[in-house]
This record gives structure tokens, sequence and C-alpha cells, in this order.
């Protein structure tokens, strides 16, 4: 836009030639950022791609080396059907689902509740647990695995899918509880006073005006909560052992590598599943997400 | 209570001092019962495991005998060690710095593009960051695969021999940092381009006609106005790469010999594969300092910014 009020005089006076090829200029820095999106889409999307191709494959095309690696010659959708029919592919989605759904549920129970009493209801250390809430969220899993891995041994839960449903909430509330402080603290003070004029308690407050209001960061609170609980990885690898209670995430691994035979047609086709509830999720809703994000980031 | 508004009867309006200060009281009451759930979990699930672990660090191999910092010790002592901790250094830098550049260069190219085709492009480059990490990588563990890698198969049509991806140390700690690099760039690129839009387009109007040529553009008005979300994303991100886990432990499980072991993966192979408990919670903890630095300056980052919107 600037481009065009800067180039216009240009056609009208010769002394302005420089600013005459910044129209040509910025065609070429077009053409330029077209190219450099275009590799990086390739480099993106090469391993999905390949996945994909892969998991089309039957067995004997996978290790004939002869054949082109990167294209499939004679699809086949074996190992898709191999993978719903037999095996455990089956109950580690449904785990997964199940793991997933509850933790989502729960996070947005705990979080909704505690950002609503830390962006309004001022209280004793209110402030202090806020700024917590936001350094646990940094705190990495790889930090507190192993003495969780006793305690959740010592409560006899090891080898248990339920245990996820316990410690997931400690990577999703403390993220979901902050970003949900920015989206109630942005909400005008009169709504509350008129509100509360209305004689509205505080519960009827929170559920006829501050989730209404704040609907698109309940939304990305939402995602994140799923995101995180449907790629985790090291808590179901370090605590779940047997096939039955496996999610995905480790099931794929544990169930389709024996010794040293790698079922890659039958991994890339179960990864390529696995990655699809979420590809689908961010398809429909990735706006929301982006927006509720980075709302952290360029409001506070 | 002058803000209430006049028609309403005096009997309704709240009588002023003692209720008022009960009513404050069951407000806070109120509000402390709805942290409560939050509070419990912090407590027992981060804060309490987090002091366990200090404790459990601090114990002999078969927790029968407190020990004092002798495992810290012994770690710093051995070799294997030393190097996880440059490991970890090299991977969470080396990564970080790819992944700033590329989601910079990446957000100004989607920034140039016309509204309508920025969306279909973002949605593309974004697919990376949307696959859980432990599934991806298996796509790059098939790629990287030593009989069938289709990279070297793709470099053979070139003229080029087969590159041991994972088999030899510095190719392995190079597969790992792409990886990551793969699977981060993105988020880099949406954190820098919601700050780029945020950048009121005045400013490049005026240094427009200040004659400020396209780079001095980016050196005087994008970065400084950006400085603060750049610096809050790389913190953030060196955290999480220097505890990465899903990457390495899925592409190499820290081989060949060791060398592409990072605190996470290392941790979890003395910890749990091996069973020496309390070593394995000595490993972890070493991450603790680098991670609380990160954390402050993150925290310092955060409420500034807070404060310059306010302000």
């Amino acid at each position: 836009m600037s481009g065009a009020t800067v180039a216009q005089p240009a056609d009208s006076a010769p002394i302005y030639h420089k600013a005459g090829s910044l129209r040509r200029e910025r065609r070429r820095a077009l053409i330029g950022a077209y190219i450099a999106l275009a590799v990086f889409v390739v480099f993106f999307l090469t391993p999905p791609f390949h996945m994909l191709m892969t998991s089309l494959k039957s067995s004997a095309e996978i290790a004939d080396l002869s054949g082109n690696p990167w294209i499939v010659s004679r699809p086949t959708l074996e190992n898709y059907w191999a993978l719903l029919s037999q095996g455990s592919y089956l109950t580690h989605f449904v785990n997964s689902v199940m793991v997933t759904v509850c933790v989502v549920a729960i996070t947005m129970v705990i979080s909704t509740f505690a950002a609503f009493a830390l962006a309004r209801m001022r209280f004793w250390g209110s402030t202090a647990l806020a700024t917590g809430v936001f350094l646990t969220y940094l705190v990495p899993e790889t930090l507190l695995f192993i003495p969780l891995f006793q305690t959740i041994g010592g409560l006899g839960m090891y080898n248990n899918l339920w245990a996820m449903v316990l410690l997931y909430p400690t990577l999703t509330v403390p993220f979901c509880t902050w970003i949900m402080i920015g989206y109630f603290s942005s909400i005008p003070k009169e709504l509350d006073e008129a509100a509360l004029i209305d004689g509205a308690n505080h519960f009827q407050m929170l559920w006829k005006i501050f989730i209404p209001v704040a609907l698109p960061g309940i939304l990305a609170a939402t995602i994140f909560a799923f995101t995180v609980s449907w790629a985790q990885f090291l808590y179901p690898l370090a605590f779940l052992v047997s096939s039955d209670q496996m999610v995905l995430t480790v099931g794929i691994i544990s169930d389709l590598i024996r010794g040293d035979t790698f079922q890659w047609g039958m991994i890339m086709a179960g990864a390529l599943m696995a990655a699809l509830p979420p590809l689908l999720v961010y398809a429909f809703l990735m706006d929301y997400y982006i927006a509720g994000l980075t709302a952290g980031a360029t409001k506070g | 209570m002058s803000s209430l508004p006049p028609g309403i009867p005096a009997a309704i309006a709240p009588p002023r001092a003692g209720t008022l200060q009960r009513l404050a009281r069951r407000r806070s009451t109120l509000a402390f019962l709805m942290t409560l759930p939050l509070i419990a979990l912090i407590g027992s699930l981060v804060i309490y495991p987090f002091f366990y672990a200090l404790y459990l660090s601090m114990l002999n191999k078969r927790m029968t005998k407190f020990v004092g910092i002798d495992n810290f010790t012994f770690l710093l002592g051995r070799e294997t060690f030393q190097m996880v901790i440059w490991q970890s250094v090299i991977f969470a830098v080396g990564a970080v710095v790819a992944k700033a550049i590329i989601g910079f260069v990446l957000a100004h190219v989607l920034h140039a593009l016309p509204d309508k085709g920025q969306r279909k492009w973002r949605g593309m480059l974004l697919v990376p960051w949307v696959i859980p990490p432990a599934i991806s990588t298996l796509a790059w563990w098939w790629l990287f695969d030593p009989s069938y890698s289709a990279f070297n198969w793709a470099l053979a049509g070139i003229g080029a021999g087969p590159v041991p991806w994972l088999g030899e140390a510095n190719w392995a700690r190079f597969a790992v940092i792409l990886v990551n690099v793969w699977y981060g760039a993105p988020f880099f690129m949406i954190m820098y381009l919601a700050a780029l839009k945020s950048v009121p387009d005045q400013l490049y109007e005026a240094s427009a006609i200040d004659g400020a040529t396209g780079l001095q553009k980016l050196r005087y008005v994008t970065l400084p106005m950006m400085r603060n979300i750049i610096s809050i994303t790389v913190l953030f991100s060196l955290i999480v790469t220097f505890a990465n886990f899903d990457i390495v432990r899925i592409l190499t499980n820290g081989g060949p010999q060791d060398s592409t072991h990072v605190f996470g993966t290392y941790a979890f192979q003395v910890g749990i594969q091996s069973g020496d408990i309390p070593l394995g919670a000595a490993v972890s903890l070493f991450m603790f300092p680098m991670l609380a630095v990160f954390a402050i300056f993150i925290l310092r980052g955060v409420s500034r910014r807070s404060k310059e919107m306010a302000g």
C-alpha cells in the first residue's frame, strides 16, 4: 500500500526514476516470497507425504529395494484394514479418546473456576498464585517423571490408564488457566456490575456472562488441552506397560515393532490415523487457537 | 454505594460497614474455594514431586541410605554425563537458533502476501506443529532408515553416497536437531506473524517518508517493536527444547554410543530402564537451574509487556 503511493509520481516525473523500480522490486520480492514458501512447504510436508505413500504400500512393495520409495505403484488399503480388524490398535485409539476427553473436561472445569477467581476476585495471594500458575506451565514433564513414577507406583496405579487422567492435567491446567485469566480480565467490569445489580450471584455471573463472552478463549484453551493430552508420550511410555492400557503414541511403537521386524506400512498407517484427529481439529478451529495462543504474547 | 442508580430503594441497598466486610470475606472464601482444585493439583503433582525428587536424588541406588550429593558428583565425573550436558546445550541452542531464523523469515514472507493467500499457506506451514511429535518422528525415523532411507535413495539419484543418518554420531546429532527444527519452526512463525501484525502501519509509512530502506525498516522499526516477543518465544522454546524427550527417544534413543542423549532421555534410561531411580532423579534435576533462569527472564518479559500495554 505504501509502495503504491510512493510509486505513483514516478510515471509523471523522470526524476523519481528510482521510485519507478519500486513496483518491480515489490513484484520481485513477492516472487521471492513464493519461492521461499514453496521450499519450506516441501520441507514441512515431506514426512507426512512419505508417511501416506508408505501406508498405501504392501509389505512386498516396501521391501523391494529397486522401487521408488517416494511413490506407490500399487496402492492398497491392507495396512489400514489390518490395523482396524486385528491387533490392539482400536483399543489404543479408544484409550486415547477416553483419556483425552476426561482430561479436557477436568482441565476446563478446574481452570475456568480458577481463572474466574484469579481474574475478578482479588484475595490474599491471588497475584502470587497467578504468577505461580504461569511458572508451573514452564515446568517440563521430563523434570518430574521420576518422582511421579514412584508416587504412581505407591498409589498402586502403575500400568493403569487412569493414572494418565490424573497426571495430564498438570500439563494442561496451568496454561489454560493463564490464557483464560487474560480473556476474563479483558471483559469490562461494567458487565459484572450490571449482573450484580440484576441480582446474579458469582456462579450465575460466570455461567451467563463470562463463559459466553470469553468463548473464543475457552475454545483455545480446550484445543490446547486436547493437543497436549493427545500428544503426550513420556508419561504413557514410563507408566504403562501392557498393551490393553496403552494409548496411541506408545501403542503404535510397542505393538508393531517386534524385535528387529518393523512393519513399516502398518506403522505409517497407524501414525497417520493417530495424526488425523488433531489435523481435523486444527483444520476447522485453527484461527481460534492461534488467536488464543498469540493473545498471550501480543497483549500481555 | 454512590454508583447505585438513584431509583433503588434504600432497603435493598446493602447497609455499609459490618455486612459489607462480611460480604468481602465471603467473596474471598468463595474465590479461594474456586482456586482450590488448581492449588491442590499444583501442590500435589508439581510442588510435592519436585521436593520428592530432591529427596530421591540423595539416596543410594537401592534407596536404603542417604548419600547427600554423591549422585550429583558421581554424574559430573562421568564422561557420558558430560557428553549429555554438551549435547543438550548444542541441541537446544542449535535447534532454537534455526527455528527462530526460519520462523522469522517465514513470518515476514507470509506477512508480505495478500490476505487471501495467507491463510492457505499458513495452514500448510503449520502441519508439522499440529501432528504430535511422537507420531511425526516415526515418519522421520522411517525416512532415515539405514537400508530403506528415502533420502538416501534421492541422494543416490543425484550421485551422492548414502548418509548414515542415525548411525554416525555427528549425523545423528544433526538429524535430531533437524527433526526438532521441522517440528518447532511453525510455532515461531505464528508467534512472529502475530507480532508483525501488531506493528502499526504508520511506523513503516513514517520511516518510508524518511527514506528508510527495507533493511533499515527491519533494523529500526520491526526488530525494536518485536524485541520482547522474540525474546519470550526464544526463551520459552529454549526450555521446551532443552527438556525435549519424544524426538530423541524415538529417533536415536540416545545412540550411537550415547552421543545424542539429552537430559530427558538420559534420565529415562538411567532411572526407568536401568532402575536407578535416585540417579535418574539427579539427572533430571540438573535441568532445574537452567530452566529456572530462563523462566525468570520470561516472567520479566511478560510482565514488562503487560505494563507497556497498560501504560
